[in-house]
């Protein structure tokens, strides 16, 4: 092998090889404990500098798009801002509703965190860099997802205020509608792939033809899939446009109204890890995982790929947060239920009838239609049933 | 084509955002305190005292008619007129003001102040940066804080300051004008006098 | 034996405790340590598939019920109630009977066999070939279920209106 090739080698493989050094530190009894605790510290470490980061990004990005400047004071175009944050919300008074439930008041933050980092131990982050290789990881993500659910309908209860409980209601019907076509549109690659195990699906994207990676977006189902879990993903997340549960103008902030201080930057901290753990889904579900775009990319380390895969996944949020207006509670369930979920079903037979069909540009056009013609016929048709709702208001009797 | 609309908006804020990196002024952001917005000619904040010449307390135009005092609705204006009197500038000796102090937290900047002073000697500043930590003195401000120069209220409101300088020249001519056709007319008087007087025993020996 | 001892005191909790939505909560700790035993017992699909099912869905239904009906105040009645006695009867003697069918069962008297390597392929292949009608039947009880509560729901609105 070429010295270059050996040295991105060896690149690639630097945080396994590091960790097994450190474990030779370790009397072999208290290995496995401590192989454990290695592996769970850095994704600890280092998806809250993501998230500072993010914030700092997310920031500055909509500033520009507003055709204003983002935070540019604190540090050198503002860098240092998410230091400033971090301070300002560890020093503000914990202050909780006298008629509020203090025990799961107190949890509800809690749970929402450790829900949203447990969905990181099935992510293959690098070439053997996952932390746990559970042979059902798919699922164990979407289970822990429904942690989440819990933790917010927690908060909104336990603060007692009608705001709390109203965003929390609204909340949760969300959540649980879109979880809907998140399961079913990640099927299709479970189906394709056929194992649920996370490092299964990426290394069978991981393999090329010619330049061309395997990458289950490619494909005509997997491209649908793919913006069919970003769109549920975005609603999973509470995030633009479909935060109506937090919406500040509307409902103060819904379910975390009455938290201040730490816990609000807990919340905080807990979509958007829970924004980086679905977003890592889609990459290692769609995108290839740590696998190069092309395959004369490889000599980067995989690590670098799966952070630069997750850097744009968070530019597009950021970008369509700065884009689109947010959507009102029955739009929002309406696209779910009437839009989304016909349209992850049709992906599903989509799917098999790829899987069936020998290699060619004949499968790509059937799959294409197949997909295509019904995302418009009903796009256009449920449009056009909304020009004849009658719309009665109910006054309070 | 469908999501059309997405795809618009969306293709609009990326080239919001790249363009605000070439083009600095899609930035519409001023960067207070370095940058500052001009302000219009007739901004107005709080009153002060014109001065003439460089001498602020002998320049003063105010002569403590306390016309100002009286207009004034919330009553921020407090003079106490001097017992002596000073020569203005024309010349003429005039009252002045001892005391003159605008407490600037109940000034509502209405300008009736302005508009009421028969000398121009009062007129709108454009300062608004007068925040102070002294809760108790701080914006009372006195005489001598409120005396600002006439080059001063020139650079602040050109052509106001303009007209206002044409009108107390054409005063100042005027007076003197008056001045100098008296003091003529008298010494046309006195020539006449001198003149009559001396020819009687001139004209006496002729007869 | 942590998690037995956690499954427990979730499901005593639920029920000895005043504030409905506690007792719904402590429910849930209850199907996670359910959960957490099926993935002890090598059980992968099914230990996820209960946490999803039960703490994502289950109780979200269960908390979503209390919160309609019940009011946030909890309800001043006895932690016991006037019956406690008869009731230990009833459930110690339920316990006694599960308890001695559970030992004289197989897994007790002949060993435990050696543990299946059950994948989520084989469980498909059982669904598809074996339950394939169990399967269906039940999707059809769903699907009448569904349908069945839109129309109430829709009925209603049409009251309302």
């Amino acid at each position: 092998m070429t010295h270059i090739a050996q040295l991105a080698q060896q690149l690639d493989r630097i945080f396994v090889l590091a960790k097994h050094w450190l474990l030779g530190f370790v009397p072999s009894a208290a290995q496995p404990i401590c192989s454990a605790i290695l592996s769970v510290v850095p994704v600890i470490l280092a998806f809250p500098l993501l998230f500072a980061i993010t914030t700092w990004l997310e920031r500055k990005g909509l500033g520009r798009m507003q055709n204003r400047y983002g935070p540019n004071r604190v540090g050198p175009c503002g860098i240092l801002q998410p230091i400033a944050d971090g301070i300002k919300s560890l020093t503000k008074e914990d202050i909780v509703p006298i008629t509020a439930d203090h025990a799961v008041h107190f949890l509800a933050p809690v749970l929402l965190v450790a829900a949203s980092f447990m969905g990181f131990a099935v992510l293959p982050i690098g070439r053997n860099m996952v932390i746990a290789n559970l042979n059902a990881g798919v699922l164990f993500f979407f289970a822990v997802g429904s942690l989440m659910e819990l933790a917010v309908f927690m908060a909104g209860w336990s603060s007692r205020s009608k705001y709390s409980l109203l965003g929390a209601m609204r909340a949760i019907a969300q959540m649980i509608s879109y979880e809907v076509p998140l399961v079913l549109a990640s099927i299709v690659v479970i189906m394709q792939a056929g194992s649920l195990s996370t490092v299964a699906i990426v290394n069978m994207q991981a393999t090329y033809t010619g330049i061309w990676p395997h990458w289950f977006v490619l494909t005509p189902w997997g491209f649908a899939g793919f913006v069919l879990f970003m769109v549920a993903a975005t609603a999973e997340s509470n995030r633009s446009p479909f935060d109506l549960p937090e919406g500040e103008s509307e409902i103060i902030a819904g379910y975390y109204t009455e938290y201040s201080g730490f816990k609000f930057a807990l919340f905080f901290m807990g979509e958007y890890i829970g924004m980086f753990a679905t977003s890592g889904m889609a990459i290692t579900l769609f995108l290839g995982g740590w696998s190069a775009p092309f395959s004369f990319l490889t000599w980067i380390p995989s690590y670098f790929w799966f952070f630069a895969k997750l850097l744009a996944l968070i530019a597009v949020f950021i970008w369509v947060r700065g884009t689109l207006p947010r959507l009102r509670m029955d739009q929002l369930m309406n696209l779910a239920w009437e839009f989304m979920l016909p349209m992850t079903l049709l992906n599903l037979l989509t799917a098999g009838i790829w899987h069936f069909m020998p290699a060619g540009p004949s499968r790509w056009l059937v799959c294409s239609t197949m997909v295509a013609v019904p995302c418009i016929l009903l796009s256009r048709g449920l449009k056009h049933k909304k020009k004849f709702q009658v719309h009665t208001y109910h006054y309070s009797e | 084509m469908v999501g059309e609309g997405i795809l618009k908006g969306m293709a609009e804020t990326a080239r919001n955002f790249f363009g605000s990196y070439f083009r600095k002024d899609r930035l519409t952001t001023v960067q207070y305190p370095e940058e500052r917005d001009a302000q219009i000619e007739s901004a107005r904040s709080f009153p002060f005292l014109v001065y003439d010449g460089t001498d602020w307390h002998d320049g003063m135009r105010c002569v403590a008619c306390q016309i100002c005092e009286k207009e004034c609705p919330p009553k921020c204006i407090f003079i106490e007129k001097s017992k002596d009197k000073k020569p203005d500038a024309n010349g003429k000796p005039q009252f002045y003001p001892a005391t003159f102090d605008i407490d600037i937290s109940v000034c509502m900047s209405c300008q009736i102040c302005v508009e009421v002073c028969p000398f121009d000697a009062i007129k709108m500043d454009v300062d608004y940066s007068l925040s102070t930590d002294d809760r108790f003195g701080g914006l009372l401000l006195n005489k001598q804080r409120l005396a600002k120069s006439d080059a001063y209220y020139n650079s602040i409101h050109p052509t106001e300051a303009a007209a206002v300088d044409a009108r107390l020249a054409a005063e100042r001519a005027r007076q003197e004008a008056k001045a100098k056709a008296a003091a003529e007319a008298k010494s046309a008087a006195d020539a006449k006098l001198a003149a009559t007087t001396p020819a009687q025993p001139a004209s006496g020996e002729p007869r | 034996m942590i998690l037995a001892v956690l499954t427990v005191a979730g499901t005593a909790a639920a029920m000895g405790l005043r504030n409905a939505v506690h007792c719904v909560l402590a429910l849930t700790v209850g199907f996670a340590g359910v959960a957490a035993l099926y993935l002890q017992l090598g059980a992968q699909f099914v230990g996820l598939t209960q946490i999803m099912v039960y703490v994502g869905a289950v109780a979200i239904l269960a908390v979503f019920a209390i919160m309609m009906t019940h009011s946030p105040e909890p309800v001043k009645q006895p932690a016991f109630s006037s019956q406690w006695f008869v009731g230990s009867i009833v459930a110690a003697s339920v316990f006694a009977v599960l308890a001695w069918e559970i030992r004289s069962g197989a897994a007790f008297t002949q060993g435990l066999p050696p543990q299946p390597y059950v994948t989520v392929q084989q469980i498909g292949d059982a669904l598809m070939h074996h339950f394939i009608l169990p399967l269906e039947i039940m999707g059809l009880l769903l699907t009448a279920a569904l349908i069945g509560a839109v129309v109430i729901a829709m009925g209603h609105e049409e009251e309302m209106k």
